[in-house]
């Protein structure tokens, strides 16, 4: 395989002849238009280099006029999109970067180094703004279970997170696992890093000063990941297995010494400007680093190191070698960089030089063989407005009463039911895997709304989270998108942050399918709104089109990353009840909306009808309300309803404070939806018998609907609804099947 | 009193054990590279944990032929003090300066979780704080902490009172022979132990159970250089 790719290239009329560069994913009129930035043909490598920038995953060019929509700005902010990760203050000199990516399709087919160097790659984006990588998380979106394909794809992504992350000493603290047929033959794996940051430390990805060196950092490059990125920009096919040398390796203790190195790099205050290599390598930070600092770029390529023999240009521009780091500093600073990767035993190889002609031009065994303009490589990929088109299932969905089904009598086995769901079920058999308490700074681990991470030094702590249920999504993009904002919203004040911003990854199915475009269109409209309202910023993400398989499109999956604020460790709040006599509330008011819903699904195998309704004014009310509560000392608990609604938040209290309670509803709905439907802006709270009274009023007095509905204790969790029996089960049978689900599944 | 924390590439538990040393017993410390060849200065050294050099052969057993290790070896046979954490462990079994092997976990998997142990050994340096017999909470993460020794080791363990700590019964992780989580030398001054204590000296962390193994060998090392020296 590898001896092909070194076979003779073709020369610049076969490619325009034999419309070589349709392969590469590039079209007809794309073609043309290159040829005009040219003033000539594209040789082999040049359109190399121009097919990968101008792929959707460098170019945006079929999200741009999307992403667009939403708000990148605020107060906090201290940088957005555009760069590796965003970034965000929070105070006394110091700044949270984070930033989520994708690596599904290299997932689907080499499910552990696809997973692996998912990871690797989102810590680079975080360290080489000069910020300490303190946390991972990571989104993921399986088939089901019982599928055999599923199970290896699930194992391998798990083993290859935890491979990555364990090694580089970085704690994987939280994510969310879910499973749904939709997802089948195209996995979502989502990886997101968080790292510290003092203002004065930020970097940026910048080819500064005319004249200044270019120096190349990490491991030899080798021909694996070649057209990574353009591979990332089509559908799954029956051929995909066979891009499965487009699938990098990863090497997470190369990263760590190069992870090391960098940031002692950057302590000494002599870089300029810093990326990493990521998807499209070399090219894409070359092009990059110019193209933001209006230079241009020369690349002896000769200078690159090689991992074989014989690699040609393109090859070494379009490879995708994992753990590589471009920098520029001033030639008069090259013995002080040289001794700090010496010492790490890393390679630093100087392979460029900043010019002031605006080009990209690169030099191989004493010829230039490339000559391109940087901007038209970086900005001008012609930007598509895809044609957007309301697909049918919408308008159905709307006739469908999904509180029209049978009622359920077995209220008890249906909670089983829900909690034994994988999606629902304890990650256990996940995060076990993964090393969450590494760098000692881990207060809240997997497992309730969101981790905790402390601020060494400080009183401060960052809450994380990832969110998003797809199938809400599918049936009502909008509503689907800004809930997938809230939830990630009210996760964050559960755990006693103020929400600070988010990232986004934006996993969907095949752009040029009007319906699919306007699942993109939507969804975007309704996190963006979300986002407005609830001052909570986009600072950077990512998008991951053309999830589909033989079977059509997955769900489309906006999945938000947040990160929030906890302004003392005192603050810190978990979902588990806490003590004998508490008292239990309800935050919000329960409507009967099962669409979407866990218990549709579980019991009914069907995903249909509209997802439950989000009204952001009363959303921003109630987190406003729950925070000041949990600032003010009132809360011993908080958990927020999600999938399985009240009873499976009141079940997984009870699970993890490993104590009953004994609860009474009173409600105009029926049992079953009272139960178990998936309202929104709800909060199940407990408070100490001497701080409910007050939490009650302050809720009240905020504007809150919010009830006493039981109290803390013993070991069973009983529920009744207006005085029937309706759920009873000693805690410790809920926690088996909790627990027990997806071990069972994997064994 | 000083402490070393050794550091290979890819050691990545050094911070946190540098941190506890800080935050427990106020005591001196410092980072020591892989090459140094000099640990004379120090009376305590701790190999932390991480995955040396990738461990991409058996954990530990690069590291083992690190300049530093000749040093840590010299300073173990002086009976200064030598704790091995996770794969500092490993590393230590790998230099022989304790009996076994760690082998993969059982169930193949890297567990990472809070661990019951019991005290089995309260007479080491690093124990002397606790009862013997006592249960304490500290969790665990590793890959490869399957602790495996043959019979005639294993009875030499018992005999000379070498095993440290267990897994409580019913709750071994890994596998490991007679639920051993940490043994000690004959001398009772290298200590190795797969669970994590360094992870365990803050409540708001979960546990700070692990303290007193950092106060024990303080008090020892006092009680030997007379309680009037406080550096």
């Amino acid at each position: 395989m590898a001896q092909q790719l070194t076979a003779k290239e073709p020369t610049p009329e076969q490619i325009a002849e034999q419309q070589i560069y349709k392969q590469m994913g590039v079209t007809d009129k794309e073609f043309d238009l290159i040829c005009g930035h040219l003033g000539r043909k594209p040789n082999y490598t040049e359109i190399g280099v121009f097919s990968v920038m101008w792929s959707e995953h460098c170019s945006y060019k079929n999200s741009k006029p999307v992403l667009r929509r939403f708000p990148v700005t605020g107060p906090r902010v201290l940088m957005g999109p555009g760069e590796g990760a965003g970034i965000v203050d929070i105070g006394d000199n110091q700044a949270v970067v984070f930033k989520i990516e994708s690596h599904n399709h290299p997932s689907a087919i080499e499910p552990y180094q696809g997973a692996a160097t998912g990871v690797g790659g989102i810590i680079r984006d975080i360290f080489s703004m000069g910020a300490r990588p303190v946390a991972l998380l990571n989104s993921l979106r399986f088939g089901r279970l019982e599928n055999e394909r599923v199970r290896y794809l699930f194992e391998h992504v798990v083993s290859g997170i935890a491979g990555y992350g364990n090694c580089i000493g970085i704690p994987t603290v939280a994510g969310e696992v879910m499973f749904d047929e939709s997802y089948e033959g195209n996995p979502l794996v989502n990886a997101m890093c968080v790292g510290l940051i003092d203002h004065d430390k930020i970097q940026r990805g910048v080819a500064k000063g005319v004249g200044n060196p270019v120096f190349y950092v990490g491991p030899a490059t080798g021909r694996d990941g070649i057209h990574g990125a353009t591979f990332a920009s089509e559908e799954l096919t029956e051929e995909s297995e066979s891009k499965r040398p487009a699938v990098q390796v990863g090497d997470p203790f190369m990263e760590k010494l190069v992870m090391e190195a960098c940031l002692e790099l950057i302590d000494t205050g002599i870089v300029l400007g810093i990326q990493d290599m990521g998807a499209a390598g070399l090219t894409c930070s070359s092009a990059e680093m110019a193209a933001k600092a209006g230079n241009g770029l020369e690349l002896y390529l000769d200078e690159v190191p090689q991992r074989e023999e014989g690699m040609t240009p393109y090859e070494m521009m379009l490879s995708e070698s994992q753990e590589r780091m471009l920098f520029v500093i001033e030639p008069q600073h090259e013995a002080q960089a040289r001794e700090i990767f010496e010492r790490w035993g890393i390679l630093c190889a100087k392979v460029g030089k900043v010019t002031d002609d605006g080009r990209l031009r690169l030099f191989h065994k004493g010829e230039q063989v490339a000559d391109m303009p940087v901007k038209p490589l970086v900005d001008e990929c012609p930007i598509y407005n895809k044609p957007s088109k309301e697909p049918a299932y919408y308008a159905a969905n709307a006739q469908i009463d999904t509180t029209a089904y049978g009622e359920v009598t077995d209220l008890t086995g249906a909670l089983e039911k829900v909690l034994a769901s994988p999606t629902v079920s304890s990650k256990e058999w996940v995060y076990s895997q993964y090393d969450y308490m590494v760098r000692t700074s881990t207060a809240v681990r997997p497992g309730s709304d969101a981790a905790v991470v402390t601020v060494p030094g400080t009183r401060k702590a960052l809450a994380m989270t990832t969110d998003c249920n797809g199938r809400y999504v599918y049936l009502d993009p909008e509503v689907g998108g800004r809930i997938a904002v809230a939830e990630a919203a009210r996760n964050i004040v559960c755990s006693g942050a103020e929400p600070l911003a988010i990232t986004d990854n934006l996993n969907f199915g095949n752009p040029e399918k009007p319906e699919v475009f306007w699942q993109i269109e939507k969804a975007v409209d309704g996190m963006a709104e979300a986002c407005r309202v609830l001052d909570t910023p986009v600072i950077g993400g990512n998008v991951s089109l053309y999830n589909e398989n033989a079977k059509g499109a997955i769900y489309p999956t906006p999945v938000v990353g947040m990160v929030g604020l906890i302004h003392d460790i005192d603050h810190i709040t978990t979902q588990a009840f806490k003590a004998e006599g508490d008292v239990v509330i309800l935050v919000g008011e329960t409507k009967a909306e099962l669409g979407g819903s866990e218990l549709q699904y579980v019991l009914y195998g069907r995903t249909e009808g509209r997802p439950p309704q989000l009204d952001l004014a009363l959303e921003k009310k109630v987190l406003g309300a729950v925070l000041s509560a949990i600032q003010g000392g009132l809360v011993a608990s908080a958990h927020d309803l999600s999938e399985g609604g009240l009873a499976a938040a009141a079940a997984e209290s009870c699970i993890s404070g490993g104590i009953g309670a004994a609860l009474e509803l009173s409600t105009d709905l029926r049992a079953d939806h009272a139960l178990f439907s998936e309202t929104q802006s709800r909060i199940l709270l407990s408070a100490k018998p001497d701080k409910a009274e007050a939490l009650l009023e302050q809720l009240g007095a905020a504007g809150v609907a919010c009830a006493r509905i039981g109290t803390v204790g013993g070991s069973s969790l009983t529920i009744n609804v207006n005085g029937q029996a309706g759920i009873a089960a000693p805690v410790t049978q809920l926690e088996k099947v909790w627990k027990d689900a997806i071990p069972c599944l994997m064994n | 009193m000083k402490f070393a924390v050794i550091v290979f590439p890819g050691s990545n538990c050094d911070i946190d054990c540098y941190k506890a040393v800080e935050q427990t017993i106020g005591q001196p410390v410092d980072y020591v590279w892989q090459t140094a060849t000099d640990l004379s200065a120090y009376d305590a050294i701790i190999v932390p944990g991480g995955f040396s050099y990738g461990d991409y052969l058996r954990s530990g057993a690069i590291a083992q032929f690190a300049p530093v290790m000749a040093e840590v070896v010299k300073a173990a046979e002086a009976g200064k003090y030598v704790l091995g954490i996770c794969n500092g462990f490993q590393i230590l079994t790998e230099a022989r300066l304790l009996p076994g092997a760690l082998r993969r976990n059982k169930n193949l998997k890297f567990r990472c979780h809070s661990a019951l142990l019991e005290v089995v050994n309260n007479e080491t340096p690093f124990t002397n704080e606790y009862s013997k017999g006592e249960i304490i909470d500290v969790p665990i993460a590793h890959g490869e902490g399957n602790y495996y020794c043959d019979e005639t080791t294993l009875a030499q363990l018992k005999a000379n009172n070498q095993i440290v700590f267990r897994y409580v019964a019913g709750a071994n992780p890994n596998g490991s022979v007679e639920d051993i989580a940490g043994i000690c030398n004959e001398k009772g001054n290298v200590v190795g132990m797969m669970p994590h204590p360094e992870r365990a000296v803050d409540k708001l962390l979960g546990s700070e159970d692990g303290k007193r193994m950092f106060t024990s060998i303080l008090n020892v090392w006092r009680e030997q250089h007379g309680a009037a020296v406080n550096s």
